[in-house]
């Protein structure tokens, strides 16, 4: 079927050239350091969001200058695992073309921010040099694949973390446009890349015979879970693989989940977040296929019409679950199984450090927002970097923006507790449970979506809340609390516990009521709240937690029991229920 | 021989001269032709000895700035005053081999950077010194140097011409004068000498530097114009170590007009900070008198307080008699000296051979007038009617345990606000032309503040719907604070009247990448527009980048114009003589 639809990113992808483009053309205008409109669609299946300054932009055109671009690069890192040589790679395009700093993302890839323009060929060169890519790391195409890091279970990570990278590299775009803007070395000869045949027999097209040229409708995120971790938050997105043990050690198979994502429209009913639904139980050998297919029956079934409601979980709400089974199993020739028991216990990080039982260790740190640089106080990036010179195990990067550093041998050890003490990144952890369970997004300056701060302003909220719980006794009680300058969702906000949603400058949806393990939505509690009452908003609700919850009882299941806010049952129901709050301001 | 339509003469006149003209010999035309030109001059035929044939004075010049060739002309007034018939030569459009036919000559000639001649007097200067030159037994000559002392080839060109003219033959008929950046007095004393002093002279009345029309106020060096600044922005973003000022000043009632090309003198003063400094190293105070002023107003508006060379030192241990400064003047080429003053300044010089004794008078008998600094012009009349813009870096900088700062740019950066007013005068350059058929097309390549006048070509263009293509090549340090005008240019490029942009940011990569390496990686394209005519432009810094271009320009004849070496040298002397290469270069 032609996958051509009406909305303006379809034109710009059949009109690409399988997402060529007039990328080179751009690059090679030293005019500006921005690229045209459409370019800037494409290069996002590149790794490559065009970004701005916002906070200068005013100043800057008084200046006679057009605004700050520049880009951001994110790399795709199948299950987060780096090598320390690959650390020090990043480490150093951070300092020679980035802004200095290296971003841990909430989809366990790192980020540069502010490469411009005439830096971008180079930056991705070298990404690619270190055995990195930043293919399709955005766009609408499956993105950089995460597993759990899991260190305690050391195959049951070697086996999710293989599969991470199958699925990874199996749903890669296949255009030849990548290495030939990015990658050509100069004499016109273009690094050859070959793939794996597509496992279902349906060749869309000879140059992209999974995705076709119009790839997906929309964005495609993927995931594998190990309970009773589900860190990785699975039902936030299209899809996931819940790994079904025997024994400790034995993936015997997966339960396959789908349609879950986050992101939606102020103002627009028709989108919500969504929880991702259990479609059935597969062998490890079928793993791919089954990714295959659901990519292939999102593809042909996806909104091309209308972008707001193109991405798999609207898809699903469409079809029902039960059709978009049958469309996935006649692709693959095989019946899935009903799904497996299986346990969640939280979707956070366990950290300080733990042996697994080979004897080696492993250490979880928290990395504020994801952000790794150098303050004068702080010197995370340099402390990093000499631990990566002497490090011989591997660096995960968590779906909590934190860091493990993994694989720790007994003999290397102290060496390397030393240097976490000398860079004062062994105390990392000794925060407020309420901080350790904090994530947001990047937002403003850079984030063109942004519609309030979010990563500049968190921490200092955070602070505020803290105050509240040491009053109420809490510091030591996890509390999940997200925040995403815009609706699409990149921290995860709708299933935090506390969320906060940007609305316009300084004001946030307040929403509450999701799940601590990621297994409920939350829901709008306050529209639009400034900033500064935040604090004094929540303390009513935070006292009353502290006085009247009961045993071991989770502060979204409160919000809910004590009647604050109505239970989320799915994305449908986002909406609904909401009850005018009384508030305390 | 009929009358030409427009001339002034009325119609019984008209049949006069053409009577008188009817037939007439050879020589009798000559003399007619130098007796109008008398009456043309004087307003009176009588002031001249209708008996002779009026002698020639040839008027030679060489010009940077655009000082010499402004001379030339108050040296072409005067002598003509005088009775002499004018030749004015630009050593820019003739051969040194011609001087065999003059007898009398006049010369004045500017001095630049280490010792060179003005950029476009290179091939004449070159041609003058060598061993073609004739022997020139039937001259008689004076010349006046252009220069800079706080420079070690103090007038050097000015020298050079002086010495060798003698050497051929010619005989000095005036001493050489050598002046400073305030040449004004020296200059219209050595005019008054040098005219007096050859044969057929007569009294020479006062001749002013200046020309000044009656009946109307007119601003120049002299007399400059108060103007208001209307905007001031600082061009770089946030995050750039530069501090380039765009500042825009009203004309508005002056009647006063530039050309783009030309430049914009400002009068600056001095920093109280640097006044205080000097007067405490000098041991003076502040409010003793200074004829019509205090001390510390003469230093802070009229005289140079800053600036240091072996010539100020010079002067200063006559006075001062130290034996250790004495030591290092004495030294042959100086070099300690030299080094020593490198990123120093007079207050330095004060408080390392301190003296006791200074008097007002005596202190400030060694320091030179505080002169104005030109700022070429950064926009057009026609797209901005009674204003000009300039484009100013501001010069800061901390050397031997102090900050000190480029007088004038920050007398601009930090001293007037808007609304202030500042003494400003315009400096005609006509060395630095657009072509005057506007379907030429234009190569500009001017980094940092050297964009200024391109600002003005691409306006005056862009204003008058010039057809001809422009290709403008921009640099500086960062793309992204130091994109100077960028907005300007992406419109530009957008409507077509820039046909190409390209940039060299020199520290946004590990390798420093600059203009010259930009103009090699489009040689073949460069070479391509000079075929079709192309002017080529160069503005900005003279010591590196000037020269690292004019080496790419030769570099692009080799290798896309299949020239050798000394070809590719002769076809850009070439071009400079058509003005097809023109260089404002500071």
């Amino acid at each position: 079927m032609s996958t051509l639809g009406k909305s303006a990113n379809e034109g710009i992808k059949d009109a690409s050239e399988y997402l060529r483009g007039t990328i080179l053309e751009g690059l090679a205008n030293s005019a500006t350091g921005s690229l045209s409109k459409d370019d800037q669609q494409l290069t996002k299946f590149h790794g490559i969001y065009q970004q701005d300054d916002r906070d200068i932009r005013k100043e800057r055109r008084k200046k006679k200058l057009e605004p700050a671009h520049s880009f951001m690069i994110r790399v795709r890192v199948p299950g987060g695992v780096s090598t320390p040589q690959q650390w020090l790679d990043m480490d150093r395009i951070a300092q020679e073309h980035a802004n200095g700093a290296l971003k841990l993302t909430t989809r366990q890839a790192f980020q540069f921010h502010g490469v411009i323009k005439s830096n971008l060929k180079t930056t991705i060169a070298e990404i690619n040099e270190s055995l990195f890519d930043t293919l399709a790391a955005c766009g609408d195409v499956n993105r950089n694949v995460m597993c759990n890091p899991n260190p305690m279970q050391s195959k049951v990570h070697a086996d999710v973390l293989q599969l991470a990278t199958e699925i990874s590299d199996h749903l890669s775009p296949r255009t030849g446009a990548y290495h030939e803007i990015w990658l050509d070395d100069g004499t016109g000869e273009k690094v050859k890349v070959t793939y794996d045949a597509p496992k279902i027999d349906d060749i869309a097209d000879p140059e992209e015979p999974i995705y076709g040229k119009h790839y997906l409708p929309r964005k495609f995120k993927t995931v594998i879970a190990v309970p009773p971790s589900n860190d990785v938050d699975i039902y936030a997105h299209d899809l996931g693989y819940i790994a079904i043990l025997e024994g400790d050690d034995k993936i015997v198979g997966y339960n396959v989940t789908v349609g879950g994502g986050m992101g939606m429209t102020h103002g627009n009913e028709e989108t919500f977040p969504r929880l991702a639904d259990l479609l059935g139980f597969c062998t490890p050998e079928q793993a791919v296929i089954v990714g295959e297919a659901v990519v292939r029956v999102q593809r042909d079934h996806g909104n091309r019409d209308v972008r707001t409601n193109a991405r798999l979980k609207y898809t699903i709400e469409r079809l029902g679950i039960d059709k978009f089974r049958e469309e996935v199993e006649t692709l693959c020739g095989f019946k899935l199984e009903k799904p497996r028991d299986f346990t969640f216990e939280d979707n956070g990080d366990r950290y300080g450090w733990i042996e697994d039982h080979t004897g080696h260790h492993h250490y979880t740190m928290f990395v504020e927002n994801g952000r790794v640089y150098d303050t004068d106080d702080y010197q995370m990036l340099t402390g990093l970097r000499e631990i990566a010179k002497v490090h011989e195990g591997d660096f995960r990067l968590t779906a909590n923006q934190n860091l493990i550093i993994a694989n720790i041998s007994p003999e290397k050890k102290a060496e390397i507790e030393t240097l976490l003490a000398d860079y004062k990144m062994i105390d990392s952890h000794e925060r407020s449970a309420l901080r350790l369970n904090s994530m947001a997004c990047v937002s403003l300056p850079t984030c063109g979506l942004a519609l309030a701060e979010s990563q500049r302003y968190l921490p200092d909220l955070v602070t505020e809340i803290e105050e509240i719980l040491d009053d109420a006794g809490l510091r030591q009680d996890a509390i999940t609390i997200r925040m995403t300058g815009c609706p699409n969702g990149c921290a995860r906000p709708y299933i935090a516990e506390i969320g906060f949603v940007g609305r316009g400058p300084g004001k946030y949806n307040l929403y509450l009521g999701g799940g601590f393990h990621g297994e409920r939505l939350s829901k709008l509690y306050a529209p639009s709240v400034k900033g500064d009452d935040v604090a004094a908003i929540l303390k009513p609700l935070i006292h009353d937690y502290a006085k009247n919850r009961k045993d071991g009882e989770r502060f979204g299941d409160f919000t809910i029991r004590s009647g604050y806010i109505k239970a989320t049952g799915n994305g449908r129901d986002f909406h609904k229920d909401f009850v005018e709050p009384e508030l305390a301001v | 021989m009929s009358f030409p339509e427009n001339s002034p003469l009325p119609p019984e006149r008209q049949q006069l001269a053409q009577q008188l003209a009817s037939g007439l010999p050879a020589d009798q035309a000559a003399w007619l032709s130098g007796f109008f030109a008398g009456i043309g001059y004087s307003g009176s035929p009588a002031a001249i000895a209708p008996s002779a044939a009026k002698q020639e004075m040839t008027i030679l010049y060489g010009s940077e700035s655009g000082n010499a060739e402004a001379l030339s002309g108050t040296i072409q007034k005067a002598a003509g005053k005088q009775g002499f018939k004018t030749k004015v030569v630009n050593m820019a459009d003739a051969k040194a081999a011609a001087l065999a036919k003059a007898e009398n000559l006049l010369v004045v000639v500017s001095t630049w950077g280490e010792g060179d001649p003005p950029d476009s007097a290179t091939a004449y200067h070159e041609e003058f010194m060598s061993d073609a030159m004739p022997q020139l037994p039937n001259l008689k000559y004076s010349v006046c140097a252009l220069g800079d002392t706080s420079y070690e080839h103090f007038c050097k060109i000015g020298k050079d011409f002086d010495e060798r003219l003698s050497k051929l033959g010619g005989e000095r008929v005036f001493d050489r004068v050598d002046c400073d950046v305030d040449y004004e007095d020296a200059f219209d004393g050595w005019l008054k000498g040098a005219l007096g002093a050859f044969p057929q002279a007569g009294v020479v009345a006062d001749i002013p530097a200046s020309v000044e029309i009656p009946g109307s106020v007119v601003y120049d060096k002299k007399n400059p114009y108060e103007a208001e600044i209307l905007e001031k922005i600082v061009l770089n973003g946030t995050g750039s170590i530069k501090e380039t000022l765009h500042v825009e000043i009203s004309l508005e009632g002056s009647g006063l007009t530039y050309e783009p090309g030309d430049s914009l003198g400002i009068y600056p003063e001095n920093r109280d900070a640097d006044v205080e400094a000097v007067l405490a190293a000098a041991g003076l105070k502040a409010n003793e008198k200074l004829g019509d002023k205090t001390l510390a107003e003469a230093l802070k508006t009229d005289l140079d307080i800053t600036s240091l060379s072996p010539a100020i030192a010079l002067k200063y241990n006559k006075i001062v008699e130290d034996k250790k400064l004495q030591a290092l003047l004495d030294e042959k080429d100086k070099a300690e000296l030299k080094d020593w003053i490198w990123g120093r300044q007079l207050v330095d010089l004060l408080e390392t051979y301190p003296h006791k004794g200074w008097t007002a008078e005596s202190f400030t008998g060694i320091l030179r007038g505080l002169t104005p600094r030109l700022y070429s012009i950064a926009s057009s009349l026609k797209a901005h009617p009674d204003e000009v813009h300039l484009t100013i870096a501001a010069v800061r900088y901390h050397t031997h345990g102090r900050d000190r700062v480029g007088v004038c740019s920050t007398f601009v950066a930090d001293e007037i606000a808007i609304g202030d007013t500042a003494k400003v005068f315009f400096h005609s350059n006509k060395n630095f032309r657009l072509p005057e058929d506007d379907s030429t097309p234009v190569i500009m390549v001017g980094p940092g503040t050297g964009i200024a006048p391109f600002r003005a070509f691409i306006e005056e263009r862009a204003a008058s719907e010039a057809k001809g293509k422009s290709w403008l090549f921009f640099g500086d340090q960062h793309f992204s604070y130091d994109f100077l005008y960028q907005l300007e240019w992406l419109d530009y490029l957008e409507d077509g009247c820039l046909t190409e942009l390209t940039t060299a940011f020199s520290r946004d990569q590990k390798e420093k990448i600059y203009v010259q390496h930009r103009l090699a990686e489009r040689g073949a394209e460069i070479w391509k527009w000079l075929e079709e005519g192309a002017y080529f432009y160069v503005c900005g810094d003279a010591t590196k980048m000037a020269k690292d271009v004019h080496q790419a320009l030769m570099d692009i004849a080799v290798a896309h114009g299949g020239k050798s070496p000394e070809e590719a040298k002769e076809w850009l002397g070439a071009l400079r003589k058509e003005k097809r290469y023109q260089r404002d270069v500071y």
